[in-house]
């Protein structure tokens, strides 16, 4: 037995050792260099393995209204957010989404792209419904990669009633992003930023910077629970603004405007020209368009004949009618052409030979002998036919566009429309194709012909009528410097002339009496009823312009309220009620008088009869 | 008491390392369970690991009580059972659990087993046999040639199925007790040759090199082989570098995954190469002390593929660091160095021989089983002997040490 015997035993356990030692010093080697020497490299790829950087969405700054009332916020809401991973399984997943979330065939090709452009996270629904949410978390396990984040949603109090000026939010668009104004680093795909109104001009101020958590996952991307550990980056919420809105006075406006007409309403503060209201008929409610509108909704906005989405009080090009009668005379008078007293050569008599043409006013009856007051009350267009001649084409054009009726008002919107004034006779060659006459200034003086103005403007223009014949830009920010004004350069007597104009336009016979009276307060304003190229045909009404100030008796204006009220048809019966139910709210409101539901004389008139307050401040006429 | 141990052990020093070593895979298995995501099955192993505990130490119980003669009576016929239930269970056999790609298994009831760990025993007790009759040391390949056969045979059943883990520990068995019977070292390389030609077979210039070095060495080796002996190693070699390319296109993808990805793990990240990067991201993590018991976030995040199983040891890694893999893969040594040292003091062959299968046996399971988890072997489906979820695997364990305990007490007097 040599082969067993102790001796040989000894030395083959000796060499089975030696090969033990070398197995285990090759397993032990193996794990000191992967546990002690390359740790650290394995340490991190555990970590980027189960770790995922997700944004924070910052809340956006809260706006206010003058009186501190908010007028847009954030509520929570849920974004769906679907972590990235291979191309196949995105679409597996956006396409299981679908039957819970509306999502389109081109949205999931959008998001695909998306995906693989920027190979992060991408936001597939911004807005979830709360039913929507629950529904995917029941489905979890079908669902792994999906990100469920409760996120600050845009919430309009102000509603339809501040729509336009207001603007609202939605989810940032590759165009955008390309863009110089979204060139911060605070921008990035799937965001919300503001697209329209006072969202859009202070987009920078209220957006506020996304912040950074980390999540854990696990192998199958599920997401474990927010991980706490490393470096996270908190959430810088957007800078809050005050604006010079009154939101309650939106409301009314929203709520005196009649449904049917389209039109828009300004209210100005002559005090610094700050922007009360800004409300454009017919409106919208620009909740539907946070978390992105939808497309139903979007083609009937678009395609609406009354053109909901347009802002009338600052996009809104109107010929501004007889409410530029004002402007015809400021002009006049600076020129020195007419003094407040004169008469014009010839009478009213309803009608008025121009060269080889008859010119009506409007009234067919006449006004008879009118000065300047009278013939702004009356808005007697013959009178303004011959002011109109003694100031002259070319230096109606000229000094027009000098007083500024073809710039903008600088008002704090993105967009805003240019006025239209010609600036030089060149101007009908171009568009028409002909020498204009003499007569052109005609129609020019009772603010027709080529001159088309935004009501914003027309509110301005009032506010320096209702100031020292200066009005600084209209401003919708509470905070922000002002930008350069505006000056009709004319003297305190003439501006007084004018204001006597605009008080006979309410006085008792004035074209606005009955729809301009108020108990508490002094309106003046002027009417205008302006011609359009539907009018002209006779297919639609004219549209109805009124314009005016009003404020305590014999005290300065507080408030300048301007009215359009497309094919509105009558500017005292119109437009008029509606701007002196606006100035009656607000100064009442200010005033702290009770709110009426019946305001003006026409009202009263219409429900209790005479009211005591007119027999008793008009005694005279009676 | 103490003696009452020893009586009932038999081997203290070995049982004592393994019970110590099964009740660490149970604390593993409890690891392995605590996830995120929490799952049944795997949540509770720990708990059916334990009762299979029990059935073991009961197993051990009347095994180590049986007589070294009757071990070595029934070694021949539990060998043709063995081959008989291998051969069945290519025509009814199951996969299961992890290892479902592997028809391994059959089902007797609410039980099932691997027929391989049953014949894994008999092939170590029919060697034993065959070999412990000899008084000369083999000398030739030709007295291998009996030997090789009865591993040969439950290996090619073991192929079949096919499970290359197993199969390993096969020739795990082979060599060790072979070395045991007094096999020259170098007849052993001469043995291992073909399957060197074959791995090195995928290049033509180092395969020629390779086979430069055999004919080398058959030169300086010529006194004490056959000429034809010579020859068939030649051949062997020659035949080996010639069905290399076959061999491998016949192989599953899976199994060629495995060995590219063994090559390079970033092959195929997503898919085969995936397990062997999570595997080592967990150790890697774990660095000198580790994240704690239960608390590796690789295996809590379901990142670790079968990490009660197969595994198992990414956990000790990752949870217990470098100073727990270090101690664990020591408590085997121990183990394995323990197994040596009896076969060294037992007198009769019979015994030496035994402990040395089971030597080898465990030898391959430990090394391939701990080194895939690092990338050091590439992936087979093989677990860690007492530490790895699985009930009969486990009992079958314990039925060797069982076998070892008593083949030493016996061997010595």
């Amino acid at each position: 037995m040599k082969v067993y015997h102790p001796h040989a035993r000894r030395t083959r356990a000796q060499g089975a050792l030696i090969i033990l030692s070398v197995f285990i010093a090759l397993l032990v080697g193996a794990f000191f260099r992967i546990q002690i020497l390359r740790s650290s490299t394995w340490t991190l790829r555990a970590d980027s393995n189960r770790l995922r950087q997700l944004p924070v969405t910052a809340p956006r700054g809260t706006i206010k209204d003058r009186n501190g009332e908010v007028m847009a916020d954030n509520v929570p809401g849920y974004a769906i957010t679907l972590l990235p991973g291979p191309p196949d399984s995105l679409r597996a997943t956006l396409e299981r989404m679908s039957r819970y979330v509306e999502l389109s065939p081109e949205r999931v090709v959008e998001l695909l792209e998306e995906f693989r452009r920027y190979g992060r996270e991408v936001v597939v629904d911004t807005d979830a419904d709360f039913e929507v949410v629950s529904v995917l978390e029941e489905r979890r396990s079908e669902f792994p990669d999906i990100h469920i984040e409760m996120r600050p949603r845009r919430r309009y109090l102000a509603g339809p009633a501040a729509a336009h000026v207001l603007g609202y939010v939605g989810e940032i668009t590759q165009g955008e992003l390309d863009s110089e104004a979204f060139r911060d680093s605070r921008y990035e795909p799937g965001m919300s930023v503001g697209k329209t109104g006072i969202e859009r001009q202070y987009e920078q101020r209220l957006q506020g910077r996304r912040g950074l958590k980390y999540v854990e996952v696990d192998a199958r991307g599920r997401i474990v629970g927010d991980f706490t550990g490393v470096t996270e980056r908190p959430s810088v919420p957007g800078g809050d603004l005050q604006l010079n809105l009154d939101l309650e006075l939106q409301r009314w406006i929203h709520r005196i405007f009649p449904d049917s007409m389209a039109g828009a309403v300004v209210a100005l503060d002559p005090a610094d020209g700050g922007v009360l209201a800004l409300y454009s008929a017919p409106s919208f409610d620009p909740n539907d368009f946070v978390g992105g509108i939808e497309s139903e909704l979007w083609t009937r906005l678009n395609t609406d004949q009354r053109k909901p989405l347009f802002d009338r009080g600052v996009l809104g090009l109107y010929p501004p009618a007889s409410t530029w009668k004002l402007a015809a005379a400021g002009i006049a008078l600076d020129l020195g052409v007419v003094s407040p007293d004169d008469f014009m050569p010839d009478p009213c008599t309803g009608a008025w030979a121009y060269g080889n043409t008859v010119k009506h006013c409007w009234n067919r009856s006449g006004h008879g002998y009118n000065n300047l007051a009278q013939a702004i009350g009356n808005s007697c267009d013959i009178y303004f036919y011959q002011l109109g001649l003694r100031i002259g084409l070319d230096r109606m054009l000229d000094r027009s566009t000098d007083i500024g009726f073809s710039r903008r008002c600088g008002v704090d919107l993105p967009q805003e429309s240019r006025g239209q004034f010609p600036a030089e006779r060149e101007y009908w060659n171009r568009v028409w194709g002909y020498s204009p006459r003499e007569g052109e200034v005609l129609n020019l003086a009772i603010g027709q012909g080529p001159n088309s103005q935004t009501p914003l403007k027309m509110a301005q223009f009032y506010v320096a009528l209702a100031r020292d014949g200066s009005a600084p830009p209209p401003m919708l920010a509470r905070d922000v410097e002002l930008g350069e004004g505006w000056s009709l350069h004319l003297e305190p007597k003439h501006l007084e002339a004018l204001r006597e104009g605009l008080r006979r336009v309410t006085a008792p016979g004035g074209t606005a009496h009955f729809g301009g009276t108020l108990e508490y307060w002094e309106v003046v304003g002027k009417t205008g009823t302006g011609q359009n190229p539907l009018s002209l045909q006779g297919l639609a009404e004219d549209h109805a312009w009124f314009a005016g100030m009003a404020g305590p008796f014999g005290e300065a204006p507080e408030i300048v309220v301007v009215a359009i009220v497309e094919f509105g048809s009558s500017g005292s019966a119109v437009a008029a009620p509606i701007v002196s139910k606006t100035a009656d709210f607000y100064l009442r409101k200010k005033h702290g008088i009770p709110i009426d539901t019946i305001q003006t004389l026409g009202e009263h008139l219409r429900t209790v009869g005479w009211p005591v307050w007119y027999r008793e401040r008009f005694r005279t006429v009676q | 008491m103490i003696r009452l141990f020893e009586r009932w052990a038999l081997d203290p020093a070995l049982v004592v390392a393994v019970l110590l070593l099964t009740v660490f895979g149970i604390a593993m298995i409890y690891s392995a369970g605590v996830v995120e995501v929490p799952n049944p099955v795997t949540q509770y192993a720990w708990v059916r690991q334990s009762a299979w505990l029990i059935i073991a130490l009961m197993a051990f119980s009347v095994a180590a009580r049986v007589p070294l003669r009757w071990i070595e009576w029934v070694a021949v016929p539990a060998y043709v059972v063995s081959l008989v239930l291998l051969a069945a269970t290519l025509v009814i056999g199951s996969g299961a659990g992890t290892a479902s790609g592997v028809e391994s298994w059959i089902n007797l009831g609410p039980l099932h087993f691997q027929p391989s760990e049953v014949a894994k025993i008999a092939t170590i007790l029919t060697l034993a046999r065959l070999l412990g009759q000899r008084d000369r040391p083999l000398s030739s390949l030709r007295d291998i040639v009996a030997p090789a056969s009865i591993v040969g045979a439950p290996l090619v059943l073991i192929m079949l199925q096919p499970d290359l883990g197993t199969a390993l520990a096969f020739i795990g068995i082979l060599f060790a007790v072979l070395y045991w019977a007094g096999t020259p070292v170098a007849l052993l390389a001469l043995l291992a040759s073909p399957g060197l030609g074959l791995i090195l077979s995928f290049d033509t210039l180092i395969w020629s090199g390779y086979i430069l070095c055999v004919v080398v060495f058959l030169y300086a080796y010529r006194y004490r082989l056959f000429f034809f002996e010579s020859v068939a190693v030649l051949l062997a070699n020659f035949a080996a570098g010639t069905i290399a390319r076959p061999l491998w296109s016949s192989l599953a993808s899976y199994q060629q995954n495995r060995i590219l990805v063994y090559l390079d793990p970033g092959v195929d990240p997503r898919g085969a190469g995936y397990q062997i990067i999570q595997s080592m991201v967990a150790i890697g993590s774990g660095g000198l002390r580790g994240k704690g018991f239960t608390a590796g976030t690789q295996k809590r995040l379901d990142f670790l593929p079968e990490q009660h199983t197969d595994f198992i040891f990414s956990v000790v890694g990752e949870e217990l660091g470098f100073l727990g893999t270090v101690l664990a893969i020591l408590a085997f040594a121990y183990v394995l160095a323990r197994l040596v040292v009896m076969a060294q003091r037992a007198e009769d062959p019979f015994a030496g021989l035994v402990l040395l299968g089971i030597f080898g046996a465990w030898l391959v399971h430990i090394f391939v089983n701990v080194g895939m988890t690092v990338g050091l072997v590439p992936i087979t489906g093989i677990p860690l002997p007492f530490v790895s979820y699985g009930g009969t695997f486990l009992l079958m364990s314990w039925v060797a040490v069982a076998l070892a305990v008593r083949v030493a007490h016996e061997g010595v007097q």
